[in-house]
Parts: C-alpha cells; sequence; structure tokens
C-alpha cells in the first residue's frame, strides 16, 4: 500500500449529480492516506452513449484519458463509478487482445495508448489494497440503529471477463468493508439487479418499477438504509422514490447513501463534509444517532449491566414467588 | 527392394483437397518404388484385395499406404499385408487426411505436403526390419474399478463367465448413485428393489473379492500381467467382527456428521452404516466428527460394540492383487450449487440439488419418504425445478449436456403429485431431452396427467421473499418474464466428473478430456476400449448416461475382457527396446529412466554388466533410447537410422 500512487477519475457524473461522492471518496482516500493525483485535462469515459454507436469511438474516448494517465507514469487508475470503469476495463481488454482494434482505436488518439493502465473500482482499492484492518482503525464514530442494505448495482462486479473482482453474482466487498466500520449489515438478495439504470427518460416506468423492487426488497430484509456504489443507482433509487410513491401508492422514505458517505461518518466527518445535504430522503436521523466510539462502548457497559440488574431482579423474584 | 503404394481418396475426405493422382505419380519416379496406385477406400474389401493382387502381380515385398491415422486402420493394413506374406512391419501409414486434407483448403499446397510425407513413409519402409512377436501367458482375473451400478454389471457378467473379479470401490458400501435414487424413470421402478438383490449377489458371488472403502494407491504392469496396490482405508471398525447390528450408531454422541450418502441432507452420526441395504452393511468411523479424534475423549461406541469391533489405532493398509485387465467404473459427481450463486445454492436452505430431493422422496431417506422444507420442515405446495443448473453453460466451463435431467425432474415432478396431490410444480427447461425408449411418452405424462408446468426459458435469479422463493425467469416461448413464488426449488445440477478421475487416469495410462471423462478409443465402432489394451470403460466415467447405457456398458466391457481371456497367451508387441549388448557400456542410465521399470541389469558370462529389457513390460515409449549416450539401445521399428531416413527424405529433397 505504501507509497503507490493512484490517479484519480472522478468522472462526470461525480461532477454534478454525484457531487457527494467524490467529496466523499477524497474524503476517505485522504483519511486513509491513499495516494492520489486527477490527470489533468481529462475527458468524459465515453460513457453509455458512445457504445451503443461504435466500440471503436467508445474506446476511443476510454482510452484517451488512460493515455494521458499512462504519461503520467502511473499504473492503477482508481475510478468511482462503474460506468466509466467499465468503459476503462472495456477498452483495456479489446485493446489488448485485438491488436487492428488497437491500432483503430489509436488513430484516433492524439498520444498512441500502449495498455499499461488497470482500472480498479474505488470499492476494490478499498477492499484489496487498503484492506478491513487499516479501515477499522480509522474509526471514530458509531451510528447505533443504522442497517444497511448494501446494493452493488448490476455492473460494478460484471460482466466477471472485465470485472476481475469479486463474485458477480454475489458480492461481499461492501458488505465486508461496511461490517468493517461497524455498520450492521442486512442479508440482501438483491446485491446485483438492475435498477433501470439510463432508461430513466425513455422509459419512467420501467426504471420505477424495477428500483421499486430493490427498494422494497432491501425494506423486507429489514434496512433502513441502502449504500450504493454508483451514481446512477443513487440516483434512482434516491430521487425516484417520491414518483414511485405516487404511482404505485407506496411509502417510501429510505436514505440511499454512497457506502464512502457511510465510511465518513463513522470516521467523524460533519454531514455538510460528506455531501449529505445533496440527498433527496434525508439521513438526517443516522447523523442525529451518531455517538463517538467512547461514548458507544460507556452505553453498551450501562446496558449489560442493566441486563445483570435484570437478571439479579428476576432471581430474587423467583426466589420470592417460587 | 520393391515398394508399393496406396494412395486413398477416402471418398472426398482427402480427394477433396488433395490431388491424390498427382502424389501417385511424384512418388512413382522414386527409385525402389515399384508400384503406386489410387484407390477410391482403400480400406474397403476390394481395396485391401487390391493390395495383395499387387503385392502378388507385382512382387512388392514393402508395402506404404497413404489414407488416414494409422490410429484407426494401421492394423487393419498389417494383416492385409501378412496374408499376403510379407512381415507385418513391411508396411508403413501416412497419414494424409487428418494431418493434411482434414485441416488445409489449399490444394496446391495439400498435395506438396502429401508428397513430402509419403516420401517420408517410403524411406522409412525400405529401412524397415522384420519383426516377429512372442506370446506371453495372462493373468486371467480382472479388476473392476468401482461398485455402481456399471462396475457391477460389469464385474457379474465377468463372474458368471467364470473370471475371478477384484471389485474396488471408495466408498463404504457398493450401489453407487443409483442406490441413492427413489424410483427410476420410465418405468417409476423402485431403485433399491431392483438393485437391492444385485448388490446381494455381487457379496455372494464366490469369484467376487469386494474391497470396499478401499482406492487404488498404484497399478505397474501390462495387459494380462498388472499388479495392483489397494489402499484398504482405515474404517476403526475390524469388518471381520462387525455384525452390522447399528447398536453403536445408536448411542454415538456425535450426531453432526456430514452424511455423504444423503448429500448432507441432514446429519449424521459420527460412526455410521451409510443405508440399510449398504453391502458390506459395515460400521465406520468419520475421524472429522468423532470425539474420539476430535477431543480426544468418549469410546462410546468401543464400550456398546458386543463383538468388540471397534479399533481406534486402525491405520490404511496396502494390499497387491495381480490381474490381467480392468474395468474402469468410477461414475460421476455434481456440480456444487454453490457455483450457482444467481441461484443462491448453498446460501438458502430450500434451494437444493435433484439428488437432494431424491433423498427426500425416499422412504429410507432422512425424512422417511415425507417432502419437507429443509428450512422450517414443512409440506411445500409449489415446487419450481430447474433443468440444466449448470449444464450447457459455457460460462462455468461445462458447454455439455448432463444427459439424464430432464427425465429424472420429470419424474421428481410426477412423484411429487403424488407424495402432495394438492401441490402444483414447474420445470423451467431449456429443451426437453428424451431420446430414449418411453422417454419422451414419461416427460409428456408428466405435463398432461400430472399437470406439470412446463416453462421454457431459463431462470435468472432465485431469491428469498418471506417464507417463499421467488424463482424469476423467462418465458421464451410467450416472450415475458415470470417470477413464480415457490416453496421449494430444485436444481438440476451438471454432470461432472469426478475430482480425481484424472489422477487415477494418470495411473492407468488412460486418456481424458477437458472436463475429465475418460476417452473411449472409438466414440463410434470402440466405445469401451480405451486406448491402453487392457483397460476398459463403463458407465458414466465416460461420460453423463443414465442407467440403462451404464448397464450397457458395464456388459459390454465385460464381454470384452471374456473375449481377451479367451486366449490363453497374449502376442507381445516387437516394437520395443532392443540393447545391443557389444554398444553398452553397462551405465544403466536406462534404468533409471524407464518410466515402467521395464530394464534391469544383466551380468554376462564374462562379468559384464549391461542394460536388459523386459519385452513385455516395455511400452515403447523411447525414453531410453535418447538416455542412452552411445546409441546401444534402439527402439524396434523407430531405430535411429529409420527416423533419420524420413528426416532425409524430407530435407534432401
Amino acid at each position: 500500500m505504501a507509497n503507490k500512487r493512484y490517479a484519480y477519475y472522478s468522472g462526470c457524473s461525480l461532477e454534478g449529480t454525484a457531487l457527494e461522492y467524490d467529496k466523499s471518496v477524497r474524503l476517505i482516500f485522504d483519511a486513509l492516506g491513499v495516494d492520489y493525483i486527477e490527470p489533468e485535462d481529462w475527458s468524459c469515459c465515453g460513457s453509455t452513449p458512445a457504445h451503443t454507436i461504435d466500440h471503436v469511438f467508445a474506446s476511443a474516448l476510454a482510452a484517451r484519458n488512460l493515455s494521458i494517465i499512462e504519461k503520467m507514469g502511473l499504473d492503477t487508475v482508481a475510478v468511482p463509478c462503474p460506468a466509466c470503469l467499465m468503459a476503462f476495463k472495456k477498452a483495456q481488454y479489446f485493446m489488448e487482445k485485438d491488436e487492428t482494434f488497437k491500432e483503430k482505436v489509436n488513430e484516433l488518439l492524439d498520444e498512441k495508448y500502449n495498455c499499461r493502465v488497470y482500472a480498479k473500482s474505488t470499492l476494490q482499492v478499498l477492499y484489496e489494497d487498503v484492506g478491513l484492518d487499516e479501515i477499522t482503525k480509522r474509526v471514530t464514530h458509531v451510528i447505533p440503529d443504522m442497517k444497511v442494505a448494501p446494493y452493488y448495482g448490476c455492473i460494478t462486479n460484471r460482466p466477471p471477463k472485465l470485472a476481475q473482482f469479486d463474485d458477480p453474482e454475489n458480492p461481499i466487498s461492501m458488505d465486508k468493508i461496511l461490517s468493517a466500520i461497524g455498520v450492521e449489515v442486512c442479508d440482501f438478495a438483491f446485491k446485483v439487479e438492475c435498477c433501470g439504470a439510463a432508461f430513466g427518460v425513455p422509459k419512467k416506468d420501467m426504471v420505477n418499477r424495477l428500483s421499486a423492487k430493490v427498494i422494497s426488497m432491501a425494506i423486507d430484509a429489514g434496512a433502513n438504509c441502502i449504500a450504493v456504489a454508483c451514481p446512477l443507482c443513487q440516483q434512482n433509487l434516491d430521487l425516484r422514490q417520491e414518483q414511485i410513491n405516487k404511482t404505485t401508492g407506496s411509502n417510501f422514505n429510505i436514505p440511499v447513501l454512497y457506502f464512502t458517505q457511510i465510511v465518513g461518518l463513522a470516521y467523524g466527518y460533519s454531514p455538510k463534509e460528506l455531501g449529505l445535504d445533496k440527498l433527496i430522503v434525508s439521513a438526517d436521523n443516522f447523523v442525529r444517532s451518531r455517538i463517538t466510539k467512547e461514548q458507544y462502548e460507556q452505553l453498551k457497559q450501562e446496558q449489560e449491566k442493566g441486563k445483570e440488574k435484570d437478571v439479579k431482579k428476576q432471581e430474587i423474584q423467583e426466589k420470592e414467588n417460587p | 527392394m520393391r515398394v508399393g503404394v496406396f494412395i486413398c481418396h477416402c471418398g472426398n475426405n482427402i480427394a477433396g483437397t488433395v490431388d491424390v493422382k498427382a502424389v501417385a505419380e511424384a512418388i512413382r519416379k522414386i527409385p525402389g518404388v515399384a508400384y503406386a496406385t489410387t484407390y477410391m477406400y482403400t480400406c474397403s474389401e476390394p481395396g485391401q484385395d487390391e493390395i495383395k493382387q499387387a503385392i502378388k502381380e507385382h512382387k512388392l515385398n514393402r508395402i506404404v499406404v497413404a489414407a488416414c491415422s494409422p490410429r484407426m486402420h494401421e492394423l487393419t493394413f498389417r494383416k492385409t499385408v501378412e496374408k499376403a506374406g510379407l512381415n507385418r512391419y513391411y508396411f508403413e501409414m501416412a497419414n494424409i487426411r487428418e494431418h493434411i486434407s482434414w485441416i488445409g483448403e489449399d490444394r496446391k499446397a495439400n498435395t506438396k505436403k502429401a508428397i513430402d510425407v509419403v516420401k517420408m513413409a517410403v524411406a522409412k519402409v525400405m529401412q524397415d526390419r522384420p519383426l516377429y512377436s512372442s506370446a506371453f501367458k495372462i493373468n486371467k482375473r480382472v479388476l473392476v474399478i468401482g461398485g455402481g451400478v456399471a462396475g457391477m454389471q460389469a464385474a457379474l457378467d465377468c463372474a458368471d463367465g467364470g473370471l475371478e473379479v477384484v471389485l474396488v470401490e471408495k466408498s463404504p458400501s457398493i450401489g453407487g448413485m443409483m442406490s441413492r435414487l427413489d424410483k427410476t424413470f420410465p418405468t417409476i421402478d423402485c431403485s433399491i428393489c431392483i438393485l437391492g438383490p444385485k448388490m446381494v449377489d455381487v457379496a455372494q458371488h464366490d469369484k467376487i473379492k469386494l474391497y470396499a472403502y478401499s482406492e487404488i494407491d498404484d497399478i505397474k504392469g501390462y495387459v494380462g500381467n498388472y499388479q495392483i496396490k489397494i489402499r484398504k482405508k482405515a474404517t476403526y471398525v475390524d469388518w471381520t467382527k462387525c455384525t452390522g447390528c447399528g447398536a453403536c450408531m445408536e448411542k454415538c454422541p456425535s450426531r453432526n456428521a456430514y452424511d455423504y450418502f444423503n448429500f448432507g441432507v441432514a446429519p449424521t452420526k459420527a460412526i455410521n452404516i451409510p443405508f440399510p441395504q449398504a453391502i458390506p452393511k459395515k460400521a465406520k468411523i468419520d475421524p472429522n466428527y468423532c470425539r474420539h479424534f476430535t477431543k480426544g475423549k468418549c469410546g462410546v461406541c468401543a464400550k456398546i460394540c458386543p463383538t468388540k469391533a471397534i479399533n481406534y489405532e486402525m491405520q490404511d493398509e496396502i494390499v497387491t492383487e495381480e490381474v490381467g485387465a480392468i474395468i474402469v467404473a468410477t461414475g460421476y459427481s455434481l456440480l456444487d450449487p454453490e457455483k450457482l450463486p444467481e441461484y443462491g445454492g448453498g446460501r438458502y436452505p430450500d434451494v437444493i440439488s435433484g439428488i437432494q430431493y431424491e433423498r427426500l422422496l425416499n422412504a429410507s431417506g432422512p425424512t422417511a419418504g415425507h417432502i419437507l422444507r429443509p428450512s422450517d420442515h414443512t409440506e411445500p405446495k409449489t415446487i419450481v425445478f430447474v433443468s440444466c443448473a449448470g449444464s450447457r453453460d459455457k460460462s462455468i466451463g461445462i458447454p455439455y449436456c448432463s444427459n439424464f435431467c430432464c427425465m429424472y425432474l420429470a419424474k421428481q415432478a410426477i412423484l411429487t403429485k403424488d407424495h402432495i396431490p394438492d401441490s402444483q410444480s414447474y420445470v423451467f427447461y431449456m429443451d426437453i431431452r428424451s431420446p430414449g425408449k418411453g422417454y419422451d411418452e414419461f416427460t409428456r405424462r408428466a405435463q398432461e396427467d400430472y399437470g406439470v408446468k412446463y416453462i421454457r426459458g431459463r431462470v435468472s435469479r432465485i431469491y428469498p421473499k418471506g417464507k417463499k422463493m421467488v424463482v424469476k425467469g423467462v418465458d421464451t416461448l410467450l416472450g415475458s418474464q415470470v417470477e413464480i413464488e415457490a416453496d421449494l426449488v430444485v436444481l438440476g445440477t451438471a454432470v461432472l466428473s469426478n475430482p480425481d478421475a484424472a489422477h487415477l487416469a494418470e495411473k492407468l495410462h488412460i486418456s481424458y478430456d477437458t472436463f475429465g471423462f475418460y476417452v473411449e478409443s472409438h466414440p463410434k465402432l470402440r466405445p469401451v476400449e480405451t486406448n491402453t489394451s487392457g483397460v476398459f470403460l463403463a458407465g458414466a466415467c465416460q461420460g453423463p448416461k443414465d442407467i440403462p447405457a451404464s448397464v450397457g456398458q458395464g456388459s459390454a466391457a465385460a464381454s470384452k475382457v471374456l473375449a481377451l481371456f479367451s486366449k490363453d497367451m497374449l502376442e507381445s508387441d516387437p516394437a520395443v527396446a532392443k540393447v545391443d549388448i557389444n554398444k553398452c557400456i553397462g551405465c544403466l542410465k536406462c534404468v533409471k529412466t524407464c518410466p515402467f521399470q521395464a530394464i534391469k541389469d544383466k551380468e554376462l558370462r564374462d562379468g559384464r554388466i549391461v542394460a536388459d529389457v523386459i519385452e513385455t513390460v516395455c511400452a515403447g515409449c523411447g525414453v531410453c533410447t535418447s538416455t542412452c549416450p552411445c546409441g546401444a539401445i534402439q527402439l524396434q521399428h523407430f531405430t535411429d537410422n529409420q527416423l533419420l531416413a524420413e528426416v532425409n527424405a524430407l530435407c534432401l529433397a
């Protein structure tokens, strides 16, 4: 871990709708001593529109950024947004595999890309490179009543051939990180179900239906909060709750936080620093119930004493009324 | 020297991309070639007759056939030339089909390459020497590895044919997978009722020696004379004393041992007899769960045993058996549902595999034949069966069809209706594969008479919702998504080879495919033979197959062994290593490198030590010839001179 420097590619979403994702990632990277630098003059990864039109073009948009990072002499890029991550991984995969494809892509670029940059999700950097022990060490605060459903979305770990990280059908990395900071994680069956993704504009009803399923499954699993790692998932699940409630008569009101925001809360950052004000469904209750580790330990001791007292009381009662 | 060359068209197989006439013309120009011709099918009767006639007419004394792989027809043509009076080793085969015509489209290049290959064969045949095989005695005992239905059938047929049989089974009882099944399709026969008597026959046959809970440790030798080392694994119970009363099992305090026989449907005791009809019906201790082994104290079974059969100090024992042939019937294993995370296999107790469901249906299973959900022991009313759970799925490395799942899932759906009349079963399928006799009628009966709903499409996800399991999939006939709230889900998990299949194959020197299934000698015409003479295959170790096919192969393998043993002597292959004692310096490096221990040192009358090849043991691999520092050891029919003649023919041209 020590001395490794990452390129940090935040991507377009994290400058707009997912500003709080960017804020919270940077904060916890700093807190954990992850050395990162943002490449200069980065551009859009190509996102969904590019690859629906042309694969060479899409790969060129991604490879332009990878090429900048390669020039900086860095070999790993940390990417918070799964769509950017897959754009990079796809470009890398096909350029490495197919020499003619690589040539075609490079023809479109000013600076040739030599396929020497490995893209990793922020989740993977934290889980594999930083490690759970380090993540736990930095914890200062506890949110005792938070029960979280970790929602990875459909492309964080898939397709497995490209992602090369965690289980494609039942991933556990985010579960483990959240457990490591002392949050209760629910057994959630829809970790990788689709939220509807970019169909929010052309097929709003479908996205509402799919997002509603994910939300109701999280609630059924006993969660009072959903953790995400994708700007689009966050948007669909958070923003659409009101729409869903209106059209289906449901009564959803469950906060949807980036997992990095939850880690940030456990690290003692203020709601403002973590951009919690950007959420549609408020997560204020967790901020209010948040206590320091010391307070939590005290609380626990008192509870245990209380339990002992109860047991003694019971024993006395039993003796008195056998 | 008068060489005759016969170039085969093989219909269009060769002539389609090789100009065979041009090859014949080019070859005719080689000095020593007295005759060269082409023929439509050289392997046919008139084709062979033409070779014999040409030998007579043109006084040929060496023959080359340019056709398919020698694996296919070398033996055929060797017999042909022998019948015409030549030594069978005055024959060479040039492979211009598998090595040329089938792999290239370029007619010109193919023809050129074919000419080169035939030239090499001509050069070699000119260097060939006559070789004569010697006869050796064979041991007319047979080893059968695996005591499932295929192995049992093979053992019984061999024994009834008068052969002594050594049957080795790795688990504590014979019976294999079939002994776990409740009923068999398409007749709904009770599986153990038809298998049980066969198991008793095996146990009582005076020609069959059974080693249960034993594995093959080592195999040495060759067809006719094998030495087999068998590891009798420690059971910690003296089976000569154990009466199978079951008192130990009743009193054993360790109740959470994994039940291999029931595929973990319910736990068993640390000392157990796998099932009531087990043969041999003897107890065995599982040291991973036995308190005597895990905690160092207990000893209840030793106290309770009326015959004092418990022996905690027991060690594995190695015994040696000598046999002349081996039948491999090691069966198959099943995909672990945990490999299918999208179906929640291993995570959700109410998602089980087909073989586990079989144990739930079975009267001697853990639920005494009542279908109960593993999670809460209630009776399920909606049951979903998922076929192709892993099979035909390239993404997890199982591209093949598992052969019998369509049928057993239909059977289980029918039985479910019999057990729980107000239940509804669904079967998700890709295709219904039911080509056997009475099979298609059976799957139709499931749908038409038993109301089983068949949905053509795959399942994408299985997840819990309250007490139910939601099965989400697609109906490709309606073009819509389906979600079924089921009480129990049964996965028709893929058939795999045994995890140790490759390991055993290496001991046997037989080949196996990418998936660990053993490879038969010819997929159509030699289905139970292997490329190692004396080793035969039966049952699902060769590929997924159902009971009738396994039994058929068991009998077929037995008949092959009986045919092999109908002679008292076998002919040895003379294409083995031979030491020139004048050149041998007695360094004995060859003794160390020979993988078959076929070379020993020998003292000559003058006291000189030389290497000596045991002809019948030598497999003709040639490792010794490349080891020998002075070229004293030569592989007959592949001598340095013969191989160099081929190289020269190719390079000097």
